[in-house]
Formats: C-alpha cells, sequence, structure tokens
C-alpha cells in the first residue's frame, strides 16, 4: 500500500484535546507519522492530499446503531449502514443485537463480521444480547460471544427488567471484564407513552412517558452496581434527573459511564409539533430544560458519549397516527452536522465534542482508534465545520428516510472519511488542492 | 448557554386560507381540526351561524341547497351512533350526498388503512370528509392527504372541535353569555378530547374553567392549561354556572384508573347532593352516551337542571354551520 500524507490540517487529537496545524503520514493503514507544526518526511511514490487548513480528526465512534442486517435489509444492511456511516464521518459503528435472528450466539457474531468484512466500507463491531433472544431471561454466552468479537453487551430496545437476571448478568459480566449497555427504561411506567409526559402531551392527546421510567429503572441498575462492582453503562439518558443520578454515582466512584443520543442534545419535545412521527423516539425528547441538562453534563464530563442511536424505519412503520408509529430515527449520517450545532451554538467546545464522538467511546470498547497517535489506525475525518447546507433526506445513503433531521439547516460535514487509511468517503463540497 | 430558537408546533391546527383580495373570508380555515388556532371571532362566527340553523331545523322545511352538488363522506373509524347521525343529518339538511363509511379498526392494518383509505376516498372526490380516528393526531395526518375540507369528528384523546361547538352554543343560549362563567369539567379528563377542546373554547370565549377529577384521571400538566384543578368535587363544584360531565370507559372503571363504579360515584358522580354545592341555578351537561350512575345519577341527568337532551339539538345545528362555512371555501363554492 502506498503511503498518504494529509498536509496543512487542522489537526485535533480527541484524546488529549491537542489542536494545531500540521500533517499526518499513513503507511500500512496506520498513522505512521504526525507533523505538528512543520511538514513531515514524505516517502517517495506517497500520494498527497492538501486538508486546505480544514479539520483533521479521529473517525467518529458509534456505540449505538440498528442495521437491519440479518433480519430486516429493506430497511438497512450493512453496507447501506456503513456508507451512511462513511458520509457522516464514523470510522466506527457498534450494531446492535435487534435483528432476526438475534445476536446472542457465536454463529451470528461470526456471520455479521464476516458480512462486514465483505461488504461494509466501516469498521462494524456487534454488540451481542445481554439475554437469549432479548427475552429478559437467561444469560447469553459472554465470554463466547466475546471471543468471537462481540464488543459490548446490550439488549438493544429493551431494557433487562428482571432484577435479579440484571444482578446475575453484571456479575458474571465482571469476570469476564464484559461492558453491559443498558437501555435505561422501565416498560411498565412507559406503558402506552409514546412523548415525553407533560404539558405537551397532554395538549397533543398522546400519553406520555414520565421521566422516572428512566431514572426507576437507572437508580435500580446503579443499586446493582454498588452491588456487583460491575461495570455498567447506560446507554441513553435524557433528563436533568438521570444526569444528576449518574454524577453522583460517578462521585461514589463507581464503574458507571452513559450516553446520550444526539437527538436529545439538539431536539425537543417542541420538534414533534404536529405528530411528526420522525422525532417519535425512545427515549423521547424532553423538554428544553432536559436537553440544556444533558448539554451540561456531556460539558461536565458526566455524560461520556455522544451515540446516533440510528435506527432506520420505513414508510410502512412511520407513516402512521403518531401513537401507532414505530420509534426510531435515522442518525448516523446526521450525527456529525447535528452536533456540531452545539458548537456553533457555543455550547461546547470543539475537542470536547470530538471526546465525545470518538475518544471516549473508543475507551469503553477498549479500542486503540479514536486518537491522533502514531501506530493508531488511521480512522480519520476531515472536516469542514462551518460548510451550510440544508439536509434532503432524499439524498442520504441509508435504505430508510426517517430522519428528524430533513429540510435542517446544518452547518459542517464530513469532508473525506478514511478507514484503516482507504478513502471510504469524498464529499461533493471537497476540493483538494492535491 | 444559548437556547435554540423556541419551536411552537400547536397553532397549525388548522390551515389558513387566502383569500381573494376583495370578500375577506368570515372563516378562513380549509378544515376544522380542533378548537385550537380558532380565534375567538371564527368561534364566534361559528355560534351565529350555529343559531340560523337551529331555527331552520325547527321549521317544517329544514332543508337548504348550500351543499347541493356537494359530497360528504362520514369516515368513522371508531363506532359512533350520535356523532355520526348528527353530521349525516346536517349534511343532508344543507343538500349534500352523504356517504357514511364505518371502519371497524380491528378488521383493517391499522394505519396503513387511514393513508390507503384517505387516498381512495380522495380519488372519489369528496368535497367534505368528515373523520373520527382512535389515535390523537391521525386526523391531521389525513389532511395532509386529501384536496377536500377535513372536519374532525374526534381523534384520540386530542380533540372533538364539533362537541365543543355545540357546548358553548347550548351555553350561550340557556345563560345569554359565555364571557365570566364558571364552568367544571369533570371526570375522566386524562382520555377526554371533549375536555381538551371545550378547555380552549370557554377559555377563548372568556368562561373561568375549572376541571375535576381523581388524579389518575387528570392529564400531567393540566394547571398549565390556565383552569384550576380539584380533586375534591364539592369543593370544585362550589359556585360553577355549568357542571359539565364527563364519560368515563368501561375498561377504566375497576381497577386501572379507580378502584370501582361505586367508589367512583361516591366521590365523583354527579347527583342532587353535589350538584347542591353548585350556583343555585347551574345547569348540568353531558356529551354522551351517559353511564348512568357511574358519573351521573338519573335523577339529575333527567332533571330540571339538564341540558343533554339540547345539547343533542344543538349538536346538528352546529354541524350544519361547520360544513356551511367550510363550504365557502370549496372550488366555486
Amino acid at each position: 500500500m502506498t503511503a498518504l500524507v494529509l498536509s496543512n490540517a487542522t489537526l485535533l487529537d480527541p484524546a488529549t484535546g491537542r489542536e494545531g496545524l500540521g500533517s499526518i503520514l499513513i503507511e500500512d493503514g496506520r498513522i505512521a507519522d504526525i507533523a505538528w507544526g512543520t511538514a513531515p518526511g514524505t516517502p517517495e511514490n506517497s500520494q498527497k492530499i492538501d486538508c486546505g487548513s480544514l479539520l483533521l480528526t479521529s473517525g467518529l465512534i458509534d456505540l449505538r446503531a440498528f442495521v437491519g442486517e440479518p433480519g430486516a435489509e429493506h430497511r438497512e444492511t450493512l453496507a447501506s449502514a456503513s456508507a451512511a456511516a462513511a458520509a457522516g464521518g464514523v470510522t466506527t459503528l457498534v450494531c446492535m443485537p435487534d435483528t432476526n435472528p438475534v445476536i446472542d450466539g457465536a454463529p451470528i457474531v461470526d456471520f455479521v463480521l464476516r458480512r462486514a468484512r465483505d461488504t461494509a466500507c466501516v469498521t462494524v463491531l456487534p454488540a451481542a444480547a445481554i439475554t437469549k433472544g432479548l427475552a429478559g431471561k437467561e444469560m447469553t454466552e459472554f465470554g463466547l460471544l466475546q471471543e468471537a468479537g462481540a464488543v459490548a453487551f446490550t439488549d438493544g430496545l429493551k431494557a433487562v427488567t428482571n432484577a435479579q437476571v440484571m444482578r446475575r448478568a453484571l456479575t458474571y459480566a465482571r469476570d469476564f471484564g464484559a461492558l453491559l449497555m443498558q437501555h435505561v427504561e422501565e416498560p411498565d411506567l412507559v406503558g402506552e407513552g409514546v412523548m415525553n409526559e407533560g404539558e405537551m402531551a397532554s395538549r397533543l392527546g398522546l400519553t406520555g412517558i414520565p421521566r422516572e421510567a428512566e431514572t426507576v429503572m437507572l437508580e435500580r441498575d446503579i443499586r446493582l452496581v454498588r452491588l456487583t462492582g460491575a461495570r455498567y453503562h447506560a446507554a441513553m439518558i435524557s433528563c436533568a434527573d438521570s444526569v444528576e443520578i449518574v454524577r453522583r454515582a460517578k462521585q461514589d466512584g463507581l464503574p458507571v459511564t452513559c450516553g446520550v443520543s444526539v437527538n436529545n442534545l439538539v431536539l425537543n419535545e417542541g420538534d414533534i409539533g404536529h405528530y411528526r412521527t420522525f422525532c417519535k423516539l425512545s427515549p423521547p425528547l424532553r423538554t428544553e430544560a432536559d436537553r440544556h441538562a444533558v448539554v451540561q453534563a456531556l460539558n461536565d464530563g458526566v455524560i461520556d458519549v455522544i451515540v446516533s442511536d440510528h435506527n432506520p424505519q420505513d414508510v410502512e412503520t412511520k407513516r402512521l397516527p403518531f401513537a401507532e408509529a414505530a420509534d426510531g430515527a435515522l442518525g448516523i449520517e446526521t450525527l456529525l452536522g447535528a452536533a456540531l450545532r452545539l458548537v456553533h451554538t457555543g455550547d461546547m467546545p470543539l475537542a470536547r465534542l470530538l471526546a465525545a464522538l470518538s475518544a471516549n467511546p473508543a475507551k469503553l470498547l477498549g479500542r486503540e482508534a479514536g486518537r491522533l497517535a502514531v501506530g493508531a489506525p488511521a480512522d480519520l475525518v476531515l472536516i469542514d465545520t462551518d460548510v451550510p447546507y440544508v439536509l434532503d433526506k432524499r439524498a442520504l445513503k441509508s435504505r430508510s428516510k426517517n430522519s428528524p433531521f430533513d429540510e435542517a439547516r446544518l452547518q459542517g460535514a464530513a469532508m473525506l472519511t478514511l478507514v484503516g487509511g482507504r478513502i471510504v468517503h469524498r464529499s461533493d463540497f471537497f476540493e483538494s488542492a492535491a | 448557554m444559548r437556547a435554540l430558537p423556541p419551536r411552537s408546533p400547536l397553532n397549525i391546527a388548522s390551515t389558513p386560507v387566502m383569500t381573494a383580495a376583495s370578500a375577506p373570508t368570515r372563516f378562513p380555515h380549509r378544515h376544522l381540526l380542533g378548537i385550537e388556532g380558532l380565534s375567538r371571532l371564527d368561534i364566534e362566527a361559528l355560534l351565529d351561524q350555529s343559531e340560523a340553523a337551529v331555527a331552520l331545523s325547527r321549521q317544517v322545511e329544514k332543508k337548504r341547497t348550500t351543499l347541493r352538488g356537494r359530497t360528504q363522506i362520514n369516515l368513522f373509524f371508531e363506532p359512533s351512533t350520535r356523532t355520526q347521525s348528527s353530521f349525516e343529518l346536517a349534511g343532508k339538511r344543507l343538500g349534500a350526498d352523504v356517504m357514511n363509511m364505518s371502519v371497524a379498526s380491528s378488521s383493517v392494518k391499522k394505519g396503513e388503512t387511514l393513508i390507503d383509505t384517505a387516498a381512495t376516498l380522495n380519488a372519489m372526490r369528496p368535497d367534505i370528509i368528515v373523520v373520527r380516528h382512535h389515535a390523537a393526531g391521525a386526523v391531521h395526518l389525513l389532511a395532509r392527504k386529501v384536496d377536500c375540507s377535513v372536519v374532525n369528528a374526534g381523534d384520540g384523546a386530542h380533540e372533538h372541535p364539533t362537541q365543543a361547538l355545540l357546548d358553548g352554543l347550548t351555553i350561550r343560549r340557556n345563560k345569554g353569555r359565555i364571557e365570566g362563567l364558571r364552568v367544571a369539567i369533570c371526570g375522566d379528563v386524562l382520555h377526554s378530547r371533549v375536555a381538551r377542546s371545550n378547555i380552549i373554547l370557554l377559555q377563548a370565549l372568556g368562561a373561568r374553567v375549572r376541571v375535576i377529577g381523581p388524579s389518575t384521571l387528570l392529564p400531567t400538566g393540566i394547571e398549565r392549561f390556565g383552569v384550576e384543578v380539584f380533586t375534591d368535587m364539592r369543593k370544585g363544584l362550589d359556585g360553577c354556572d355549568i357542571v359539565m360531565m364527563l364519560r368515563l370507559q368501561r375498561e377504566r372503571m375497576n381497577g386501572s384508573f379507580v378502584p370501582s363504579v361505586k367508589e367512583y360515584f361516591r366521590y365523583y358522580g354527579l347527583d342532587a347532593d353535589k350538584l347542591a354545592l353548585a350556583a343555585p341555578d347551574a345547569l348540568v351537561m353531558h356529551p354522551g352516551p351517559m353511564n348512568r350512575g357511574v358519573e351521573i345519577s338519573s335523577e339529575i341527568a333527567d332533571g330540571a337542571q339538564s341540558l343533554i337532551r339540547e345539547q343533542v339539538e344543538m349538536g346538528v345545528a352546529v354541524r350544519m354551520a361547520v360544513l356551511e362555512v367550510l363550504a365557502t371555501h370549496l372550488p366555486n363554492g
């Protein structure tokens, strides 16, 4: 493989926050040299790309993406999801086990990894189910699944509701150093709920989902973490009360981390407007005060990672009355553009945002990506943080079109995406001098 | 931290129509999807128009030709006897060809049918579609898929605008005004589209609205609707001019929202004893169908203070008025 030099870039290492002009030399799929300030030694026959002083940083790592393969290929395949990811600057995606069949055994992990190797252009890492068939009853084979390549365990859209099952799973996972990612939602409290409980839901005549559906499950889980000492990751929190619960757990030194969906960072329940089903999500969009709280928590480091919660749905599951429509929104391709809103509004420094999008998830998974360091995989993204555009869902690479950001004005996009040194996405906006 | 610009989603219930430069239209909406989004003037214009329809309906010759040649489809995804027949009669008195379609929601794949049915019906070129659906927002969804005017005859727990209009008309005719009246809306407010539409309408017309019910049957954030909230019916009824009872669905009576019918009637059923706490000339209303002995005693339902039967009469008049004003927006109308 010939060497590649990305020169004249504004480098930002999300792992350290170091920022400055420089160049990166890529050889054999890895970062071979980083020249801060100066030009690196350029091997002969190397390809050069002038980055025009745009931002060059580690590719995004998305801990929560639903892919329809196997079982719902009409919504999304590993190929289409990875193309969407690449276009969005995401170089690693963790796919959820809510497939058909469920990813709850080593052979299915193996299948996904082989399909991804053959069809996907970004790194796909499967998360396996915590319980067999996502039924919430019997543990899966954490050890064997990890050996097969599962990077984390989650029941995806469902929470493990049985406290005894959760306790045993946490206890057993500890022995294998496995990461459990829980969808924190108490289903009985959700009931028939379809959006955030409160004045807005009452006015729309829709049944609400109280914040307590989230906090009750979160508090219970944290008690179990205290009991078992196991690692625990709350997949997505959505409200101010949850932030305080996680903050306290961290202060107490518990091995607890948590994520937030980009949707809860930049949208609120008002975006549902008159029954927009593309904004029907789980956890639901909350109030503006809750949105502020999660943004602040991300700034404070209480929230560790931002996820896209990418969940492709087709017309048949979305073009329905609100209460009858499926939950979920596309997210992986708009993750970067949507998250950059927080930078443009001055709510968050760029370095902090990128840490939550790449360095922190890498750390959680124990991967060597997510940093600009010699020897690290050349999973990189060149970002024009300012380029303005109106999102057109028809142009999205995903097989489904349920984007809550359709027709939204966004600023910032991936110009080039590299996975293992290979260019997997080049934006039409990007014109290199090289 | 700077906030994203606030978004207000709730003021687009009806689509305003730009009229030609000449005559200003009295009712500037193409659909009637809710009371939300109507101005006080819109509401009063509808009530005034309804008065004329009341007079017409009391004549021997009850027919007008306003909707002659027009097609009205009543599309009911939820069973309803009185609302559907009320709309049917209203349409027929105005000379429209009325077609009733009842779609039992159990026998169809939900939702998919809504869009498909909308497209199918639209192809038949109706002028007005009257829709009832069990899901909030379903009528808005349908209105976006058809070319004709749409009237919401009840969508989930969201709105039931013609019920609120007929209630407003009934109150105005009996009290001579709505402004300043104290109105209590009692019972299952949580699941009630009638309550939501009435709160908005009565407040727009200047009434002081109270809601009364057990907390399990009150929506979260109801106090932010600008109403007074009471969980003790005896306190809530004090001095009220209008007592509006709501229907309690059978499946909510036994343990899920309230413990039992017996207990519900004891604390939230309207009987002579409790009604005595309201103003001496208080009037009693109920959107029907009533559960006698659950939310209201027979004695009160059939008593001198009851307006319940008059509400039914006003229902036809209000629906005629709604169809008439929407007809002014129809092509060549």
